[in-house]
């Protein structure tokens, strides 16, 4: 979408990168993998696990590197230095620290290892101490400190040398849901502030959605969409990405006309909707569309609504309520709406109804 | 339950508790009684036998004769001139109580030259493969150790394997005198004393989180720099138990110096034996013997508190 952006403000650049694991039997980890990170952003992996987010990271880390393709960082290649050569730090998931150092032993390694003088490495420290909040604890050891510290220590350590790109390998997964919600908060806070281009791998979607300035979804080694997380979730091009984030409904419908990237789908009704179509558009015939839970509404059953059906079940999930419909055509369909206080809703399960679709809801799907 | 508040089952509810507690501090000396005696039997009171007899005379055929005397431990340190009867060091023992030292210091050093990439080689095979490895290093220790130094005497004596293979490739003509030397004794006790060195850093590195080395090089730390910022530090206590591990016995050997260092070349664990046997000197015996005890725990503790105190001068 952006493609046409100067050069000069893409920090990571890789170019169709392929990562074979030689072992026993032969990993394909990475497919043939081109993507590019912007400077300055917040960019997510996301994926199951096994689908190479990790070893892409690793790969732009310098802990692995390419069977084929190439790694750029600002415009040269670095895809066969080592880790130590490459102004890029990694946050670990399970941290990583130095267990026989105090709190400000860790993040001053770093520091060290590039050479710097004594009194600019103290400097240095104590302003990636007040960064993440921890002063107070700046001559503990790593031991003595819990599991959201240890996350903090390990934020600054690989910041204090001010890389180039940060990496973030899944390290919010080992913290608890309320401590995980103020790091990323914290994070986003961090990567404003520092302006370091943030590249964060997780399976969480929420996390990525939250987070991110672009999300690349990726699944068996290969980069099935990148965009902002609007995109991503509105707007899924692939059913795999489509399941991964959010709920879904799937349907069968016809696709009847495709105008400047705008669709005209055809449902079984015989009503005929706007839909947006993915990049490499498919050509007009039977297509699946995808209908987000929240973009449709219940109405009392009518003839010239686009879908019909009756309610199977009712789920109160406390913030909202799920209805559970089969179609006429006999395929499934949850809507989803938002509760309103003292109002227990005007629908019961086995009613017929009607459901209205939203503007700019349809989503044509490549298969 | 019913009887809540009547005082008769409160007093028999806190009785039974105070029966419990009794019965099961009662229980735990009856369970470790064994453990006691045996350290009681084996352990204090031999030592305690050694600490008397070194206090007392000696007698002519060997045996001690109960009459208090500190000639014992005088002579550990002090000799009279056979001729004029004046006192001097006794730089016999001194020697000894150097060479001993020396020797089991080098031990160590060499132990952990050859043991830490031996440990590390280990540590770093497939988990299969592990096993197998350190199967191979004990194998020796179910050998006597008898026959193992006899089998390191048929390695470097004159017509032994290592001058014969030389003779034959023409490096040298003469046979080198390897035996009945300091480093037939060093090389004797590394030899014998490898796997106490091997298994404890094995156990340390194995326990290595390797993901910690990926971190320092992504903190632009070299390999070197890797290796003794962080790598050392986290397997030095497993080094640390294997230099006592070696150290402690290197410094009593016996067999060792005994079939390889000859006659002439003794140890502390030589010169004990003298006292007990040839010598018939029991109390000296006893007082090297307490002589060598302190000697170690001094060497630990020293030991110890070095190592200890790095860590807090690791990062000022």
């Amino acid at each position: 979408m952006n493609s046409n952006k100067p050069e000069d403000s893409v920090a990571i650049d890789v170019q169709s990168v392929t990562k074979i694991f030689k072992g026993e039997t032969e990993v394909l980890a990475l497919d043939d993998v081109s993507v590019q990170v912007r400077e300055n952003e917040f960019f997510t992996l996301l994926g199951p696990s096994g689908c190479g987010k990790t070893t892409l990271l690793r790969l732009i880390a310098g802990f692995e590197h390419p069977t084929d393709g190439r790694i750029k960082l600002h415009g040269s290649d670095i895809s066969l230095l080592p880790p130590n050569k490459r102004p890029v730090n990694t946050v670990f998931q399970n941290y990583a620290l130095f267990p026989h150092m105090t709190v400000a032993g860790n993040i001053e390694f770093g520091l060290e290892m590039m050479g710097q003088a004594k009194a600019e490495r103290s400097a240095t420290v104590d302003r990636m101490l007040a960064l993440v909040q921890m002063e107070e604890l700046k001559n503990r050891r790593i031991t003595e400190i819990s599991g959201g510290q240890q996350q903090r220590v390990a934020l600054a350590r690989a910041l204090a040398p001010h890389p180039k790109v940060l990496l973030l390998d899944e390290p919010l997964s080992a913290l608890d849901l309320k401590l995980r919600k103020e790091m990323q908060i914290e994070l986003k806070r961090l990567q404003h502030e520092t302006g370091i281009t943030f590249v964060f791998v997780t399976h969480d979607q929420e996390e990525a959605l939250t987070m991110s300035d672009r999300v690349a979804v990726m699944s068996a080694g290969k980069i099935l969409q990148v965009g902002s997380p609007r995109d991503i979730y509105d707007h899924p091009t692939d059913r795999f990405v489509a399941n991964f984030i959010g709920e879904s409904n799937f349907l069968n419908a016809e696709l009847t006309k495709v105008s400047k990237g705008k669709g005209m789908i055809k449902l079984a009704s015989g009503a005929e909707l706007d839909a947006s179509l993915p990049s490499d558009a498919p050509a007009v015939g039977p297509v699946s569309i995808l209908i987000r839970p929240e973009h449709s509404q219940l109405t009392k059953r009518s003839s010239k609504a686009p879908l019909s059906g009756s309610i199977d079940n009712i789920v109160y999930f406390g913030t909202d309520t799920h209805f559970h419909i089969t179609l006429e055509t006999s395929e499934a369909f949850t809507v989803r709406t938002q509760n309103k206080p003292g109002f227990e809703g005007a629908f019961q399960i086995g009613d017929q109804v009607s459901l209205t679709i939203e503007p700019d809801a349809v989503q044509v799907l490549k298969d | 339950m019913t009887q809540q508040n009547s005082s008769p089952s409160m007093k028999t509810a806190k009785e039974v508790e105070e029966f419990a507690r009794r019965q099961d501090t009662k229980n735990r000396l009856l369970l470790a009684s064994p453990a006691i005696l045996i350290i009681t039997l084996f352990a204090a009171g031999p030592l305690l036998i050694v600490v008397l007899y070194s206090f007392l005379t000696a007698g002519d055929y060997g045996n001690v004769k109960w009459i208090f005397s500190t000639d014992g431990w005088f002579s550990v340190f002090m000799q009279r001139d056979i001729f004029d009867d004046t006192l001097q060091i006794a730089d016999a023992h001194v020697s000894i109580f150097w060479r001993s030292i020396k020797l089991s210091l080098l031990t160590t050093v060499l132990t952990a030259a050859f043991g830490i990439p031996t440990a590390y080689f280990i540590a770093t095979r497939p988990l299969s493969q592990r096993n197998l490895w350190l199967f191979l290093i004990t194998v020796p220790f179910w050998t006597n150790l008898l026959v193992r130094t006899i089998a390191v005497m048929e390695l470097i004596r004159g017509e032994g394997v290592i001058n014969n293979v030389l003779r034959w490739a023409h490096i040298i003509d003469d046979p080198i005198q390897m035996m009945f030397t300091d480093f037939a004794i060093a090389f004797g006790m590394t030899y014998v004393y490898l796997p106490l060195m091997v298994l404890p850093v094995y156990a340390s590195i194995e326990k290595l989180d390797f993901r910690l080395v990926e971190a320092a090089y992504d903190l632009y730390a070299n390999r070197w720099k890797c290796f003794w910022r962080v790598i050392l530090p986290i397997v030095k206590p497993g080094m640390i138990a294997g230099s006592i591990l070696v150290f402690v016995p290197s410094l009593g050997a016996y067999i060792t110096p005994r079939v390889l260092g000859g006659g002439k070349n003794l140890m502390f664990g030589n010169l004990i034996e003298l006292q007990f046997g040839q010598g018939r000197n029991w109390p000296l015996g006893a007082a090297l013997s307490i002589s060598l005890m302190v000697l170690v725990m001094v060497a630990l503790l020293y030991y110890v508190k070095v190592s200890g105190g790095d860590d807090n001068n690791e990062h000022r």
